[in-house]
């Protein structure tokens, strides 16, 4: 074991800090990026972080950027992200207007107060960096996020599957759908603060896109989503933590073994051998 | 404002203007924003990647764009191409915070590689530029008849023997090229604001593909240079304004059809 686990990994406090709100947040975007997956928006998923970012990068503190990515949730709502013709453009023309204010936040901040290392920490974050004071936060946030999936989780998931049956039953599919951004957009705007961008999208997509290749229902797709979120998360501390031991002057950040444990799941899960397993091709 | 190294800035930003008006113009037509956002931001890892073991950045973003084109194409066909272009995008970001960790590059040089140097640009760069997006722009006219219709009339291209998921990987190639050219210029993230905000105008400007082709190159050009002035004027980055004015642009786009919706005669509909 002490191969595995190099020496005060358990007693860390950056370490137990980084596994809370890891677990927290890999639980969330699991939930979340199961239904980002099935409606495919991931496109807007990924383009939500960059607008929290935008906000983060002018505010530099968390608590603003879930508000900004609901202002952009709003905006791509309003020039049609919910009709598949325009979906995608929709989240260009935000994305694309965020990524200039972000460009000029970043340039004010390292101008004006000569931060170094806000553009990496925006971008790629750490989840050895965070400060314990923000975990309450999160906390409080991820569960409203929660709350109002599971309260929405039955018409959502009708609407993601066939808009024409929802709207027969007599749900407004709009308002389902608007619902679902904003709280795609509070979840995605926290994770990408807490821990980057980068991780934001990685466990928004890869759990989920995963597990539904990998299970037959909704159910245990998120549950496989959630599990899987976790263990990707754990080890991938665990590693960033023991490649300090490989070479102290230049540790490998922890964004990347998470995201490459994710893509590499991603991945197996396409193997032929698990797809017999299965025994079902991925719904069109 | 238009001598010394503004004059290299000019150039490149023209020929950049150019090449992303044509790109992009498919990059809408197709629905293709979520690849030609990621492409970019895989080459990013390119020139990271580069940095690190000491060879021509160039080289680095040529390659690792055309991987990133290649591999989102390929997973793409056997998976949701949304989730897939998603966690290829993340995959390669990863790749490059990876590589700048053990390299001894900091922020200025992340900065630039996102968000671009335009007014850094030296004379000995514009030649690749313009030779990489001529080859955009003429990759684009040779198949631009098959490529309308696989965006627009996919079974019409289908009955022709045109075979859809070839035209996507040549047009991913195409997107590659273009960004190598452009990433080193006016960064990885606002080439992808120049190949939508423009052209997604244009389409709401006129209904018939050439001209708002035309349209698309022309608004980008503007785009461009009033970015550029206004950058010199007040100091301020030129992303910024490339994004802002881009923006602008759909929003008047879209307020010209609303209006032309309601005021065009019914016999002219």
């Amino acid at each position: 074991m002490g191969f595995l686990f190099e020496p005060g990994f358990f007693s860390s406090g950056p370490v137990h800090t980084a596994a809370a709100i890891g677990t927290v947040t890999a639980i969330v975007s699991a939930v979340v990026g199961v239904f980002t997956v099935v409606r495919s928006q991931s496109f807007a998923g990924h383009a939500l972080t960059d607008v929290a970012t935008a906000g983060g990068s002018g505010a530099f503190f968390l608590g603003l950027s879930p508000l900004v990515g609901v202002i952009g949730a709003g905006a791509m709502d309003l020039i049609g992200v919910q009709r598949v013709r325009s979906r995608d453009l929709a989240t260009g023309v935000v994305l694309g207007a965020a990524t200039g204010l972000a460009a000029l936040f970043l340039y004010l901040d390292t101008t004006k107060s000569a931060t170094t290392g806000a553009t990496q920490q925006i971008l790629f974050g750490s989840l050895f960096t965070i400060d314990p004071s923000t975990v309450p936060v999160v906390v409080v946030l991820s569960l409203a996020t929660l709350v109002v999936i599971g309260v929405i989780h039955r018409p959502l998931l009708l609407t993601s599957v066939s808009a024409e049956l929802a709207s027969a039953r007599g749900i407004s599919v709009r308002t389902i759908g608007l619902l679902f951004m904003l709280a795609l957009a509070v979840a995605v705007g926290l994770s990408s603060v807490a821990i980057g961008s980068i991780l934001s999208t990685a466990l928004l997509i890869g759990p989920p896109a995963t597990a539904l290749r990998t299970t037959r229902t909704v159910r245990h797709a998120m549950l496989g989503a959630c599990a899987l979120g976790i263990a990707t998360t754990l080890l991938g501390i665990l590693l960033a933590y023991d490649s300090f031991y490989w070479d102290s002057s230049a540790p490998i950040p922890v964004s990347f073994f998470i995201v490459a444990l994710s893509f590499l799941s991603y991945l197996a899960s396409g193997l032929p051998i698990v797809r017999r397993r299965v025994g079902r091709r991925e719904a069109p | 404002m238009f001598s010394g190294f503004m004059a290299n800035a000019w150039e490149v930003a023209t020929i950049v203007a150019i090449t992303a008006g044509v790109v992009g113009f498919f990059v809408v037509l197709r629905g293709s924003a979520f690849p030609a956002h990621a492409i970019p931001n895989g080459a990013f890892a390119g020139a990271a990647g580069a940095n690190l073991i000491g060879i021509n950045p160039l080289i680095g973003l040529g390659v690792m764009s055309l991987i990133a084109a290649l591999g989102i194409g390929s997973l793409s066909r056997r998976g949701r191409p949304d989730a897939v272009t998603a966690l290829a995008l993340v995959m390669m970001l990863a790749l490059g915070a990876a590589f700048l960790s053990q390299s001894t590059e900091y922020e200025p040089q992340i900065f630039s590689l996102l968000f671009g140097e335009i007014l850094g640009v030296s004379s000995r760069e514009i030649l690749p530029v313009a030779l990489l997006g001529l080859a955009c722009v003429l990759g684009v006219a040779a198949l631009y008849r098959k490529l309308m219709l696989t965006s627009l009339v996919s079974e019409i291209a289908a009955a022709r023997g045109v075979r859809p998921y070839r035209m996507e990987m040549a047009f991913l190639v195409i997107l590659a090229c273009a960004t190598t050219m452009t990433v080193p210029v006016v960064g990885a993230l606002l080439i992808f604001t120049l190949m939508i905000g423009p052209p997604a105008a244009a389409r709401c400007f006129s209904d018939r593909p050439g001209l708002a082709l035309l349209g698309s190159v022309a608004i980008a050009l503007v785009t461009v240079w009033a970015a550029i002035a206004s950058a010199y004027e007040m100091n301020w980055p030129v992303g910024f304004f490339v994004g802002a004015f881009s923006a602008a642009w759909y929003g008047i786009g879209r307020g010209y059809s609303a209006w032309h919706r309601t005021h065009a005669s019914p016999l002219a509909r």
